[in-house]
Protein backbone atom coordinates (compact mmCIF):
# COMPACT_ATOMS: atom_id res chain seq x y z
CA UNK A 1 0.00 0.00 0.00
CA UNK A 2 3.00 2.15 0.82
CA UNK A 3 4.65 1.47 -2.19
CA UNK A 4 1.56 2.67 -4.54
CA UNK A 5 1.05 6.05 -2.09
CA UNK A 6 4.66 6.78 -2.96
CA UNK A 7 4.94 5.73 -6.42
CA UNK A 8 1.70 6.17 -7.73
CA UNK A 9 0.16 8.72 -6.01
CA UNK A 10 3.49 10.85 -4.84
CA UNK A 11 1.95 14.51 -3.57
CA UNK A 12 5.21 16.24 -3.95
CA UNK A 13 5.58 14.58 -6.85
CA UNK A 14 2.10 16.01 -8.41
CA UNK A 15 3.07 19.22 -6.96
CA UNK A 16 6.83 19.75 -8.86
CA UNK A 17 5.54 18.43 -12.47
CA UNK A 18 1.97 19.56 -12.03
CA UNK A 19 2.88 23.15 -14.27
CA UNK A 20 4.51 20.61 -16.86
CA UNK A 21 1.55 18.64 -17.32
CA UNK A 22 -1.16 21.86 -17.17
CA UNK A 23 0.99 23.01 -20.13
CA UNK A 24 0.76 19.76 -21.87
CA UNK A 25 -2.68 19.45 -21.38
CA UNK A 26 -2.68 23.00 -23.02
CA UNK A 27 -0.75 21.29 -26.08
CA UNK A 28 -3.64 18.37 -26.08
CA UNK A 29 -6.26 20.80 -25.67
CA UNK A 30 -5.21 23.07 -29.04
CA UNK A 31 -4.41 20.10 -31.00
CA UNK A 32 -7.95 18.60 -29.99
CA UNK A 33 -9.41 22.20 -30.77
CA UNK A 34 -7.31 21.74 -34.25
CA UNK A 35 -8.02 18.29 -35.32
CA UNK A 36 -11.50 18.03 -34.77
CA UNK A 37 -13.22 20.82 -36.44
CA UNK A 38 -11.01 19.68 -39.40
CA UNK A 39 -12.28 15.98 -38.81
CA UNK A 40 -15.95 17.09 -38.80
CA UNK A 41 -16.03 19.45 -41.89
CA UNK A 42 -14.40 16.72 -43.91
CA UNK A 43 -16.25 14.12 -42.72
CA UNK A 44 -19.04 15.92 -43.40
CA UNK A 45 -18.14 16.83 -47.33
CA UNK A 46 -17.43 12.97 -47.56
CA UNK A 47 -20.54 11.98 -45.74
CA UNK A 48 -22.51 14.82 -48.36
CA UNK A 49 -20.75 12.81 -51.41
CA UNK A 50 -21.73 9.49 -50.56
CA UNK A 51 -25.42 10.70 -50.69
CA UNK A 52 -24.83 12.59 -53.88
CA UNK A 53 -22.25 10.75 -55.89
CA UNK A 54 -24.50 8.57 -57.99
CA UNK A 55 -21.92 7.51 -60.82
CA UNK A 56 -20.75 3.46 -59.77
CA UNK A 57 -16.91 3.81 -60.46
CA UNK A 58 -17.08 7.48 -57.90
CA UNK A 59 -19.08 5.58 -55.39
CA UNK A 60 -16.28 2.64 -55.48
CA UNK A 61 -14.12 4.80 -54.85
CA UNK A 62 -14.97 6.71 -52.00
CA UNK A 63 -15.65 3.35 -50.49
CA UNK A 64 -11.90 2.38 -51.40
CA UNK A 65 -10.56 5.74 -49.63
CA UNK A 66 -13.09 5.08 -46.46
CA UNK A 67 -12.31 1.79 -45.84
CA UNK A 68 -8.57 2.28 -46.41
CA UNK A 69 -8.39 4.68 -43.44
CA UNK A 70 -10.69 2.83 -41.54
CA UNK A 71 -8.62 -0.08 -41.51
CA UNK A 72 -4.99 1.27 -41.79
CA UNK A 73 -4.06 2.04 -37.93
CA UNK A 74 -4.18 5.61 -36.92
CA UNK A 75 -0.49 5.12 -35.41
CA UNK A 76 0.95 3.40 -38.57
CA UNK A 77 -0.71 6.32 -40.71
CA UNK A 78 1.43 8.94 -38.65
CA UNK A 79 4.30 7.46 -38.13
CA UNK A 80 4.42 6.44 -42.08
CA UNK A 81 3.84 10.80 -42.45
CA UNK A 82 6.37 11.79 -40.16
CA UNK A 83 9.21 9.38 -40.81
CA UNK A 84 8.40 8.62 -44.16
CA UNK A 85 8.05 12.44 -45.80
CA UNK A 86 11.64 13.34 -45.12
CA UNK A 87 12.90 10.69 -47.60
CA UNK A 88 10.72 12.72 -49.93
CA UNK A 89 12.92 15.49 -48.95
CA UNK A 90 9.91 17.02 -47.49
CA UNK A 91 10.47 18.09 -43.68
CA UNK A 92 6.85 18.23 -42.37
CA UNK A 93 6.19 20.03 -39.07
CA UNK A 94 5.41 17.73 -36.35
CA UNK A 95 1.71 19.64 -36.05
CA UNK A 96 1.16 19.76 -39.70
CA UNK A 97 2.02 15.81 -39.77
CA UNK A 98 0.11 14.99 -37.11
CA UNK A 99 -2.87 17.18 -38.66
CA UNK A 100 -2.86 15.11 -42.15
CA UNK A 101 -2.37 12.02 -40.18
CA UNK A 102 -5.82 12.76 -38.26
CA UNK A 103 -7.68 14.37 -40.99
CA UNK A 104 -7.06 11.06 -43.21
CA UNK A 105 -8.16 8.95 -40.41
CA UNK A 106 -11.23 11.29 -38.50
CA UNK A 107 -12.31 11.77 -42.06
CA UNK A 108 -13.45 8.46 -42.65
CA UNK A 109 -14.70 7.94 -39.26
CA UNK A 110 -16.55 11.11 -39.13
CA UNK A 111 -17.73 10.67 -43.03
CA UNK A 112 -19.92 7.36 -41.95
CA UNK A 113 -21.46 8.79 -39.32
CA UNK A 114 -22.65 11.80 -41.24
CA UNK A 115 -24.00 9.31 -43.73
CA UNK A 116 -25.59 7.01 -41.61
CA UNK A 117 -27.25 10.88 -40.52
CA UNK A 118 -27.90 11.84 -44.22
CA UNK A 119 -29.88 9.03 -44.78
CA UNK A 120 -31.64 8.44 -42.06
CA UNK A 121 -33.48 12.18 -43.45
CA UNK A 122 -36.75 10.84 -44.70
CA UNK A 123 -36.95 11.78 -48.82
CA UNK A 124 -40.29 13.50 -47.98
CA UNK A 125 -38.36 16.12 -46.38
CA UNK A 126 -35.98 16.84 -49.47
CA UNK A 127 -38.90 16.78 -51.92
CA UNK A 128 -40.99 19.03 -49.51
CA UNK A 129 -38.05 21.69 -49.49
CA UNK A 130 -37.48 21.60 -53.24
CA UNK A 131 -40.66 22.32 -53.80
CA UNK A 132 -40.83 25.40 -51.72
CA UNK A 133 -38.11 26.54 -53.88
CA UNK A 134 -35.48 25.97 -52.08
CA UNK A 135 -32.49 25.04 -54.19
CA UNK A 136 -30.58 21.27 -53.70
CA UNK A 137 -27.79 23.49 -52.08
CA UNK A 138 -29.55 24.83 -49.53
CA UNK A 139 -31.92 22.16 -49.19
CA UNK A 140 -28.72 20.39 -47.59
CA UNK A 141 -27.55 23.01 -45.56
CA UNK A 142 -30.78 23.97 -44.13
CA UNK A 143 -32.52 20.56 -43.77
CA UNK A 144 -30.88 17.58 -44.40
CA UNK A 145 -27.87 18.40 -42.84
CA UNK A 146 -29.55 20.19 -39.10
CA UNK A 147 -31.79 16.65 -39.40
CA UNK A 148 -29.14 14.21 -39.72
CA UNK A 149 -27.01 15.87 -37.19
CA UNK A 150 -29.18 16.09 -34.38
CA UNK A 151 -30.03 12.10 -35.28
CA UNK A 152 -26.78 10.39 -34.97
CA UNK A 153 -25.40 13.14 -32.23
CA UNK A 154 -24.63 10.73 -29.95
CA UNK A 155 -22.29 8.98 -32.38
CA UNK A 156 -20.85 12.31 -33.22
CA UNK A 157 -19.94 12.91 -29.64
CA UNK A 158 -18.47 9.56 -29.19
CA UNK A 159 -16.44 9.82 -31.92
CA UNK A 160 -14.93 13.18 -30.72
CA UNK A 161 -14.75 11.57 -27.75
CA UNK A 162 -12.02 9.19 -29.57
CA UNK A 163 -10.49 11.77 -31.23
CA UNK A 164 -9.33 13.42 -28.22
CA UNK A 165 -8.18 10.25 -26.95
CA UNK A 166 -6.39 9.43 -30.24
CA UNK A 167 -4.18 12.34 -29.37
CA UNK A 168 -2.18 11.11 -27.52
CA UNK A 169 -0.84 9.03 -30.45
CA UNK A 170 1.18 12.06 -31.37
CA UNK A 171 3.64 11.08 -28.07
CA UNK A 172 4.70 8.76 -30.40
CA UNK A 173 6.23 11.26 -32.54
CA UNK A 174 7.94 13.85 -29.92
CA UNK A 175 5.06 16.17 -29.55
CA UNK A 176 5.06 17.92 -26.01
CA UNK A 177 1.13 17.20 -25.39
CA UNK A 178 -0.06 15.16 -21.68
CA UNK A 179 1.63 11.79 -22.38
CA UNK A 180 4.43 12.94 -23.87
CA UNK A 181 5.31 15.38 -20.99
CA UNK A 182 4.07 12.99 -18.10
CA UNK A 183 6.59 10.19 -19.89
CA UNK A 184 9.44 12.93 -20.03
CA UNK A 185 8.83 14.35 -16.26
CA UNK A 186 8.71 10.46 -15.21
CA UNK A 187 12.20 9.62 -16.73
CA UNK A 188 13.30 13.00 -14.62
CA UNK A 189 11.83 11.99 -10.98
CA UNK A 190 12.41 8.37 -11.48
CA UNK A 191 8.82 7.79 -10.41
CA UNK A 192 5.84 6.95 -11.68
CA UNK A 193 3.37 9.00 -10.14
CA UNK A 194 3.79 11.86 -13.31
CA UNK A 195 1.76 9.15 -15.31
CA UNK A 196 -0.61 8.52 -13.26
CA UNK A 197 -1.14 12.08 -12.67
CA UNK A 198 -1.47 12.21 -16.45
CA UNK A 199 -4.43 9.84 -16.69
CA UNK A 200 -5.95 11.75 -13.94
CA UNK A 201 -5.85 14.51 -15.89
CA UNK A 202 -7.50 12.61 -18.90
CA UNK A 203 -10.25 11.31 -16.10
CA UNK A 204 -11.05 14.27 -15.50
CA UNK A 205 -11.28 16.09 -18.94
CA UNK A 206 -13.30 12.88 -20.53
CA UNK A 207 -15.19 11.50 -17.69
CA UNK A 208 -18.45 13.72 -18.28
CA UNK A 209 -18.58 12.77 -21.94
CA UNK A 210 -18.69 9.06 -21.29
CA UNK A 211 -21.39 9.95 -18.58
CA UNK A 212 -23.16 11.94 -21.00
CA UNK A 213 -22.82 9.13 -23.80
CA UNK A 214 -24.07 6.65 -20.85
CA UNK A 215 -27.36 8.76 -21.21
CA UNK A 216 -27.47 9.09 -24.57
CA UNK A 217 -27.92 5.53 -25.15
CA UNK A 218 -30.19 5.00 -22.05
CA UNK A 219 -32.24 7.46 -23.31
CA UNK A 220 -32.76 6.10 -26.63
CA UNK A 221 -33.53 2.42 -25.13
CA UNK A 222 -36.39 3.89 -23.21
CA UNK A 223 -37.63 5.29 -26.10
CA UNK A 224 -37.43 2.06 -28.19
CA UNK A 225 -38.95 -0.26 -25.01
CA UNK B 1 11.11 15.28 -56.20
CA UNK B 2 11.02 12.82 -59.05
CA UNK B 3 9.00 9.35 -59.01
CA UNK B 4 12.97 7.75 -59.67
CA UNK B 5 13.15 8.80 -55.91
CA UNK B 6 9.91 7.96 -54.52
CA UNK B 7 10.49 4.97 -55.85
CA UNK B 8 13.68 4.36 -54.12
CA UNK B 9 12.86 5.69 -50.88
CA UNK B 10 9.18 3.80 -50.46
CA UNK B 11 8.68 0.99 -53.14
CA UNK B 12 12.66 -0.31 -52.81
CA UNK B 13 12.32 -3.90 -54.14
CA UNK B 14 15.76 -5.13 -52.92
CA UNK B 15 15.12 -3.66 -49.35
CA UNK B 16 11.87 -4.88 -49.22
CA UNK B 17 12.95 -7.75 -49.93
CA UNK B 18 15.18 -7.82 -46.91
CA UNK B 19 13.02 -6.96 -44.24
CA UNK B 20 10.10 -8.97 -45.74
CA UNK B 21 10.82 -11.71 -42.74
CA UNK B 22 10.91 -8.89 -39.86
CA UNK B 23 7.82 -7.33 -41.21
CA UNK B 24 6.19 -10.71 -41.61
CA UNK B 25 6.91 -11.92 -37.97
CA UNK B 26 5.28 -8.81 -36.87
CA UNK B 27 2.32 -9.26 -38.79
CA UNK B 28 2.32 -12.79 -36.85
CA UNK B 29 2.44 -10.92 -33.13
CA UNK B 30 0.03 -8.43 -34.30
CA UNK B 31 -2.62 -11.18 -35.14
CA UNK B 32 -1.51 -13.27 -32.66
CA UNK B 33 -2.32 -10.04 -29.97
CA UNK B 34 -5.40 -9.05 -31.62
CA UNK B 35 -6.88 -12.47 -31.61
CA UNK B 36 -5.81 -12.84 -27.70
CA UNK B 37 -7.07 -9.19 -27.23
CA UNK B 38 -10.46 -10.29 -29.06
CA UNK B 39 -11.41 -13.15 -27.05
CA UNK B 40 -10.52 -12.31 -23.74
CA UNK B 41 -11.80 -8.63 -23.69
CA UNK B 42 -15.26 -10.44 -25.16
CA UNK B 43 -15.85 -12.88 -23.02
CA UNK B 44 -14.86 -10.41 -19.57
CA UNK B 45 -17.17 -7.74 -21.38
CA UNK B 46 -19.89 -10.06 -21.59
CA UNK B 47 -19.04 -12.12 -17.91
CA UNK B 48 -19.49 -7.71 -16.40
CA UNK B 49 -22.69 -7.65 -18.64
CA UNK B 50 -24.09 -10.63 -17.11
CA UNK B 51 -23.24 -10.11 -13.56
CA UNK B 52 -24.83 -7.08 -13.76
CA UNK B 53 -28.30 -8.10 -14.90
CA UNK B 54 -27.84 -8.84 -11.64
CA UNK B 55 -28.59 -5.89 -9.99
CA UNK B 56 -26.58 -6.55 -6.95
CA UNK B 57 -25.92 -2.19 -6.58
CA UNK B 58 -22.47 -2.20 -4.94
CA UNK B 59 -21.14 -4.62 -7.79
CA UNK B 60 -22.95 -2.60 -10.12
CA UNK B 61 -21.39 0.56 -9.05
CA UNK B 62 -17.98 -0.56 -9.26
CA UNK B 63 -18.88 -2.51 -12.48
CA UNK B 64 -19.87 1.18 -13.94
CA UNK B 65 -16.59 2.67 -12.39
CA UNK B 66 -14.44 0.07 -14.62
CA UNK B 67 -16.70 0.60 -17.63
CA UNK B 68 -16.26 4.69 -17.50
CA UNK B 69 -12.92 4.85 -16.25
CA UNK B 70 -11.54 2.83 -19.47
CA UNK B 71 -13.90 4.04 -21.77
CA UNK B 72 -12.29 7.38 -20.57
CA UNK B 73 -8.90 7.31 -20.40
CA UNK B 74 -7.04 6.78 -23.88
CA UNK B 75 -5.65 3.13 -24.13
CA UNK B 76 -2.00 4.58 -25.04
CA UNK B 77 -1.88 6.29 -21.46
CA UNK B 78 -3.35 2.55 -19.79
CA UNK B 79 -0.37 0.87 -21.61
CA UNK B 80 1.70 3.26 -20.30
CA UNK B 81 0.65 2.86 -16.84
CA UNK B 82 1.01 -1.12 -16.70
CA UNK B 83 3.89 -1.24 -18.11
CA UNK B 84 5.94 1.80 -16.77
CA UNK B 85 4.34 2.31 -13.68
CA UNK B 86 3.22 -0.66 -12.46
CA UNK B 87 6.79 -2.26 -12.01
CA UNK B 88 7.46 0.11 -9.38
CA UNK B 89 4.91 -1.88 -7.08
CA UNK B 90 6.38 -5.32 -7.82
CA UNK B 91 4.15 -6.20 -10.78
CA UNK B 92 6.32 -5.86 -13.55
CA UNK B 93 4.96 -7.33 -16.90
CA UNK B 94 6.36 -7.86 -20.49
CA UNK B 95 5.47 -5.11 -23.23
CA UNK B 96 3.13 -8.12 -24.70
CA UNK B 97 1.49 -8.75 -21.14
CA UNK B 98 1.13 -4.92 -20.70
CA UNK B 99 -0.33 -4.48 -24.25
CA UNK B 100 -2.64 -7.36 -24.08
CA UNK B 101 -4.27 -6.99 -20.74
CA UNK B 102 -4.67 -2.86 -21.29
CA UNK B 103 -6.38 -3.41 -24.72
CA UNK B 104 -8.45 -6.66 -22.94
CA UNK B 105 -9.62 -4.23 -20.37
CA UNK B 106 -10.66 -1.58 -22.88
CA UNK B 107 -12.09 -3.56 -24.77
CA UNK B 108 -14.12 -5.20 -21.63
CA UNK B 109 -15.47 -1.87 -20.82
CA UNK B 110 -16.69 -0.81 -24.14
CA UNK B 111 -18.25 -4.54 -24.84
CA UNK B 112 -19.94 -4.66 -21.35
CA UNK B 113 -21.84 -1.06 -21.96
CA UNK B 114 -22.92 -3.25 -25.02
CA UNK B 115 -23.87 -6.28 -23.76
CA UNK B 116 -25.37 -4.09 -21.26
CA UNK B 117 -27.57 -1.88 -23.50
CA UNK B 118 -28.43 -5.24 -25.55
CA UNK B 119 -29.96 -6.98 -22.40
CA UNK B 120 -32.19 -4.01 -21.55
CA UNK B 121 -33.87 -3.71 -24.82
CA UNK B 122 -34.74 -7.22 -24.46
CA UNK B 123 -38.72 -7.04 -22.96
CA UNK B 124 -38.83 -7.69 -19.23
CA UNK B 125 -41.50 -9.93 -19.79
CA UNK B 126 -39.63 -12.10 -21.78
CA UNK B 127 -37.49 -13.20 -18.49
CA UNK B 128 -40.16 -13.12 -16.75
CA UNK B 129 -41.98 -15.68 -18.78
CA UNK B 130 -38.49 -17.84 -19.16
CA UNK B 131 -38.51 -18.22 -15.54
CA UNK B 132 -41.76 -19.11 -14.73
CA UNK B 133 -41.19 -22.30 -17.27
CA UNK B 134 -39.05 -23.30 -14.58
CA UNK B 135 -35.97 -22.30 -16.28
CA UNK B 136 -32.79 -21.13 -13.91
CA UNK B 137 -31.54 -17.55 -14.17
CA UNK B 138 -28.76 -18.45 -15.28
CA UNK B 139 -30.81 -20.23 -18.37
CA UNK B 140 -33.55 -17.93 -19.22
CA UNK B 141 -30.30 -15.43 -19.67
CA UNK B 142 -28.30 -18.02 -21.95
CA UNK B 143 -31.62 -19.41 -24.08
CA UNK B 144 -33.86 -16.34 -24.15
CA UNK B 145 -32.74 -12.97 -23.03
CA UNK B 146 -28.83 -13.33 -24.98
CA UNK B 147 -29.78 -14.95 -27.92
CA UNK B 148 -32.29 -11.92 -28.18
CA UNK B 149 -29.77 -9.33 -27.34
CA UNK B 150 -27.10 -10.94 -29.47
CA UNK B 151 -28.86 -8.51 -32.99
CA UNK B 152 -28.61 -5.54 -31.05
CA UNK B 153 -24.79 -6.12 -29.81
CA UNK B 154 -23.48 -7.92 -33.17
CA UNK B 155 -22.57 -4.13 -35.43
CA UNK B 156 -21.47 -2.00 -32.40
CA UNK B 157 -19.31 -5.00 -30.85
CA UNK B 158 -17.90 -6.11 -34.60
CA UNK B 159 -16.54 -2.05 -34.78
CA UNK B 160 -15.31 -1.29 -31.38
CA UNK B 161 -13.49 -5.03 -31.69
CA UNK B 162 -11.56 -3.85 -35.00
CA UNK B 163 -11.13 -0.37 -33.30
CA UNK B 164 -8.98 -1.67 -30.62
CA UNK B 165 -7.09 -4.90 -32.69
CA UNK B 166 -5.90 -1.54 -34.85
CA UNK B 167 -4.90 -0.22 -31.84
CA UNK B 168 -2.42 -3.43 -31.35
CA UNK B 169 -0.15 -0.69 -32.94
CA UNK B 170 0.18 0.98 -29.97
CA UNK B 171 2.62 -1.97 -28.77
CA UNK B 172 4.83 -0.39 -30.57
CA UNK B 173 5.61 2.16 -27.99
CA UNK B 174 6.45 0.01 -25.13
CA UNK B 175 8.83 -2.06 -27.41
CA UNK B 176 6.88 -4.83 -28.36
CA UNK B 177 7.98 -6.13 -31.62
CA UNK B 178 4.50 -6.06 -33.57
CA UNK B 179 4.56 -5.36 -37.31
CA UNK B 180 4.97 -1.44 -36.69
CA UNK B 181 7.68 -1.84 -34.53
CA UNK B 182 9.48 -3.62 -36.45
CA UNK B 183 8.86 -1.65 -39.49
CA UNK B 184 10.31 1.42 -37.90
CA UNK B 185 13.60 -0.34 -36.67
CA UNK B 186 14.62 -1.82 -40.17
CA UNK B 187 13.70 1.94 -41.38
CA UNK B 188 16.18 3.42 -39.54
CA UNK B 189 18.60 0.17 -39.82
CA UNK B 190 18.33 0.34 -44.02
CA UNK B 191 18.14 4.36 -44.12
CA UNK B 192 14.75 3.73 -46.35
CA UNK B 193 11.09 4.32 -45.69
CA UNK B 194 10.13 0.67 -47.63
CA UNK B 195 9.52 -0.92 -44.77
CA UNK B 196 6.66 1.32 -43.16
CA UNK B 197 5.12 1.17 -46.76
CA UNK B 198 5.69 -2.39 -46.06
CA UNK B 199 4.10 -2.51 -42.53
CA UNK B 200 1.21 -0.19 -43.63
CA UNK B 201 0.69 -2.79 -46.78
CA UNK B 202 0.36 -5.60 -44.30
CA UNK B 203 -1.56 -3.62 -41.66
CA UNK B 204 -4.01 -3.04 -44.88
CA UNK B 205 -4.06 -7.10 -45.51
CA UNK B 206 -5.05 -7.81 -41.76
CA UNK B 207 -7.34 -4.79 -41.50
CA UNK B 208 -9.46 -4.81 -44.66
CA UNK B 209 -11.10 -8.33 -44.51
CA UNK B 210 -11.83 -7.21 -40.86
CA UNK B 211 -13.34 -3.67 -41.95
CA UNK B 212 -15.32 -5.37 -44.53
CA UNK B 213 -16.72 -8.07 -42.55
CA UNK B 214 -17.86 -5.18 -39.93
CA UNK B 215 -20.23 -2.94 -42.96
CA UNK B 216 -21.56 -6.80 -43.66
CA UNK B 217 -22.56 -7.55 -40.45
CA UNK B 218 -23.83 -3.69 -40.20
CA UNK B 219 -26.65 -4.61 -43.18
CA UNK B 220 -27.06 -8.07 -41.83
CA UNK B 221 -27.92 -7.83 -38.36
CA UNK B 222 -29.49 -3.90 -39.23
CA UNK B 223 -31.81 -2.94 -36.44
CA UNK B 224 -35.44 -2.79 -37.40
CA UNK B 225 -38.13 -2.01 -35.74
Amino acid sequence: MDDILQNFFNLDIYISVAPYLLQGLGQTLMLSALVIPVGIVSGLAIGVLSITLKRRWARLLLAIYIDFFRALPPLVLLIFIYFGTPFLGLDLPKLLAVAIGFMLNNSSYYGEVFRAGLESVPKGQVEAARSTGLSAVQTLWYVQIPQATRNVMPDLISNTLEVVKLTTLASAVAMPELLRVARDAQSLVYNPSPIVLAALFYLALLWPVVRLLSRFEHRNLGAKG
Amino acid sequence: MDLKALQFSFFNAEIAWRYLPDILQGMWMTIQLGVAVAATGLALGLLLAIVRALRVTPINFFIVCFADILRALPPLVVIMVLFFAFPYIQMPMSAFTATWLSLSLVLAAFAEEIFWAGILSVPKGQAEAARSTGLSWLQSMAFVVMPQAFRLTVAPLTNRVIAITKSTALGSVVGLSEVLNNAQSASSNAGNATPLTLAAIACLIIFVPVVLLGRWTETRFKWTH
